[in-house]
């Protein structure tokens, strides 16, 4: 495989929470390459959204990057100084997010907003950059782009409003894009639509995107391969095939069989996994899913876990993957 | 927006009224009559009967206050029981000179209070925003007429830099400003302070939102984030403040004025209230209270104008 786009290794983001750290991402390491798109899948609070603002370089203040690195081509980016980083942003890697409702400013139009979004264009006029905003809003299915550029953000649908922000992300050309939960605020006919949206705009998009969801349903629909996250940690990562009809690790396995989507017959009570995120603030000495985990027995809950290579593309953070 | 413009105005009218009725009522309630403090103790009942018949005072309250409507609605507010002149014509003299001070305050009050604020606000959580806490908070605490008298002291009778009374030469700008700068430095700055301090909280409160995440995740700098996304939101609360700041201008105008023995509204109300000169102090309250409103009423209006979000609800 070609060198990847983004390379994030052994990442490890705690926020400091005054007396302790809350550890939100224990050692992540994933990989994008230009024109495939990822999945990033867990329950909330299993470090997702940490993950995805740490790409974009937007971490709250609070937050420690205890080890870790996170590579864009080959560029070590947090030992970019802030002005360099600042100018990754958007032009190299951009994010559409969850809320479309609170994304944008209530008191400037879209327009005026995406026309400020290009400012690290050099040489070209406003009125071109208002031509490049209204053919991308076009571009996402928006009609007559020309009156939504003179809209305030109030005055669009949510569906509108996502799309627009999608239209923002993709205006610089950037190599990686990163949707964090994008369809999650929408109504299951709008998420249709702008999963419908995100696959047509693959085939003439060159870079890599990044789809942040807990819905297992859109990383199917979308991805290529997925990362399992579980309390801070990628415990599983593969092509999606792979993952959906053989999961390796217990949690992905759970996860699945949880999904309604999967349910052959009526059932008056949703299956659930059984137990709760282990504390953040002391995070297992074993295997983080043990407590949950019907497979689990002394050696899990005691050691670490290694990664187990199941396949050239497929591999888990268990001590049972290999079994 | 055309409705809406209707409305106020329709509400600031009844203010007005309300505002009118309750001058009225505190007028009466001051002891002493304008008639025996004109005369001094020594006018016959002869001579106070006379003036009282003359000011109007012998009549029932609600018909002088019927009369006063009357007439301030065709533009008559009376005559000044001491020179005879028209009372509207003296506060015309007299106004330009406190909206002058007024307006000059309010700017640099803005102007400085907005800028330390959105500076705060960049350097938020650093020994830079506890020290302009501290000096916001130490120009909203001192009393303005302190920093009047100190001002004076330092600034026109040690360094004789600028004039310690009056106006200025009528027709002469450079003097004009040189004997503006005191009062308007005395009047603004507990406003500077104040400035800073709102803009700080409603600035720190937009800086949390989401579409400020948005134009940070473009890569836009910190102070185009500041000054642009945020400060266009912000900016909306501080708008009315400055609105009842500017209409509050009178109370500060009295010391001020006095202090600097400064011509305008302030002098003239003052010296009208200890000589019971009646017609004055009415005419000069309502027209001050009409200013207030008008000026609070352009601001909603403003509001209206830069919040697209209010525009709608008042279309609908």
């Amino acid at each position: 495989m070609s060198e990847a786009i983004l390379r994030i290794e052994n990442l490890s983001i705690g926020y400091d929470a005054g007396i302790c750290q809350i550890h939100a991402l224990r050692s992540a390491t994933l990989e994008a390459h230009a024109g495939e798109v990822i999945g990033i899948v867990g329950e909330s609070g299993c470090g997702k959204s940490t993950l995805a603002a740490a790409i974009i370089n937007l971490l709250a203040p609070n937050a420690i990057i205890n080890s870790g690195s996170i590579y864009y081509q080959g560029t070590d980016i947090f030992s970019l100084n802030k002005d360099a980083q600042r100018k990754l942003r958007g032009q190299d890697i951009a994010m559409v997010f969850q809320d479309p409702m609170t994304t944008f400013n209530p008191v400037l139009t879209l327009g005026d907003q995406l026309i400020d979004f290009q400012q690290h264009l050099e040489g070209v006029s406003i009125s071109e950059k208002r031509i490049r905003a209204t053919n991308l809003l076009a571009r996402v299915g928006i009609p007559d782009p020309s009156l939504c550029m003179k809209r305030f953000p109030h005055e669009l649908s949510g569906g509108m409003r996502q799309r627009a922000s999608i239209a923002a992300a993709l205006l610089m050309q950037p190599n990686v894009l990163v949707a964090d939960e994008p369809t999650t605020a929408l109504d299951v006919t709008m998420e249709a639509q702008i999963i419908h949206l995100l696959r047509e705009l693959r085939s003439d998009y060159q870079g890599a995107i990044i789809v942040v969801t807990h819905h297992l349903g859109v990383v199917a629909e979308l991805c290529d391969r997925v990362y399992v996250m579980y309390a801070g940690q990628v415990v599983e990562q593969g092509l999606v095939d792979d993952i959906y009809h053989a999961p390796k690790h217990p949690y992905t396995s759970a996860l699945i069989a949880c999904d309604p989507a999967h349910f052959e017959e009526h059932t008056p009570i949703l299956p659930t996994i059984a137990g709760r995120l282990p504390d953040l603030m002391n995070p297992p000495q074993g295997c983080s899913f043990a407590a949950r985990c019907v497979l689990a027995n002394e050696l899990c809950r005691t050691t670490v876990p290694p990664w187990v290579k199941i396949s050239q593309t497929q591999s888990a953070l268990c001590h049972k993957a290999s079994q | 927006m055309l409705t809406y413009a209707i409305k106020r105005s329709l509400l600031a009218l009844l203010i007005l009224f309300v505002v009118m009725l309750a001058m009225y009522a505190m007028v009466f309630l001051v002891p002493g009559d304008p008639a025996s403090i004109a005369l001094g103790p020594r006018a016959t009942p002869e001579l106070k009967q006379q003036l009282i018949e003359r000011m109007g005072l012998d009549q029932p309250i609600l018909s002088q206050v019927y009369h006063f409507f009357y007439n301030a609605v065709t533009g008559d507010l009376g005559y000044d029981v001491w020179s005879k002149r028209p009372v509207l014509a003296e506060i015309l003299e007299a106004f330009p000179y406190t909206f002058l001070l007024g307006v000059v305050a309010l700017a640099w009050a803005l102007i400085l209070g907005v800028f330390l604020g959105c500076a705060a606000v960049i350097y938020r959580g650093t020994p830079m925003d506890r020290i302009l806490g501290i000096l916001s908070v130490s120009m909203i605490s001192v009393p303005s007429f302190v920093v009047a008298i100190y001002a004076l002291l330092i600034f026109a009778v040690w360094l004789r830099w600028l004039p310690a009374i009056g106006a200025g030469e009528i027709g002469d700008p450079w003097s004009q400003f040189k004997a503006i700068i005191m009062p308007a430095f005395a009047v603004g700055i507990s406003w500077v302070g104040y400035l800073a301090r709102m803009v700080r909280a409603s600035m720190l409160e937009v800086m949390g939102a989401n579409h400020i995440r948005t134009a940070r995740a473009f890569g836009l700098s910190e102070r185009r984030v500041v000054f642009k996304h945020a400060l266009r939101v912000a900016i909306i609360p501080t708008i009315s403040i400055v609105a009842v700041g500017f209409g509050s201008i009178l109370s500060s105008a009295v010391f001020v004025e006095t202090v600097f023995s400064r011509p305008g509204i302030g002098t003239l109300i003052t010296s009208a209230v200890l000589k019971r000169n009646y017609p004055v102090v009415m005419g000069t309250v309502l027209v001050m209270t009409a200013f207030y409103l008008i000026v609070v009423t352009l601001a909603d209006l403003l509001i209206a104008r830069l919040d697209p979000r209010v525009r709608d609800v008042l279309r609908s």
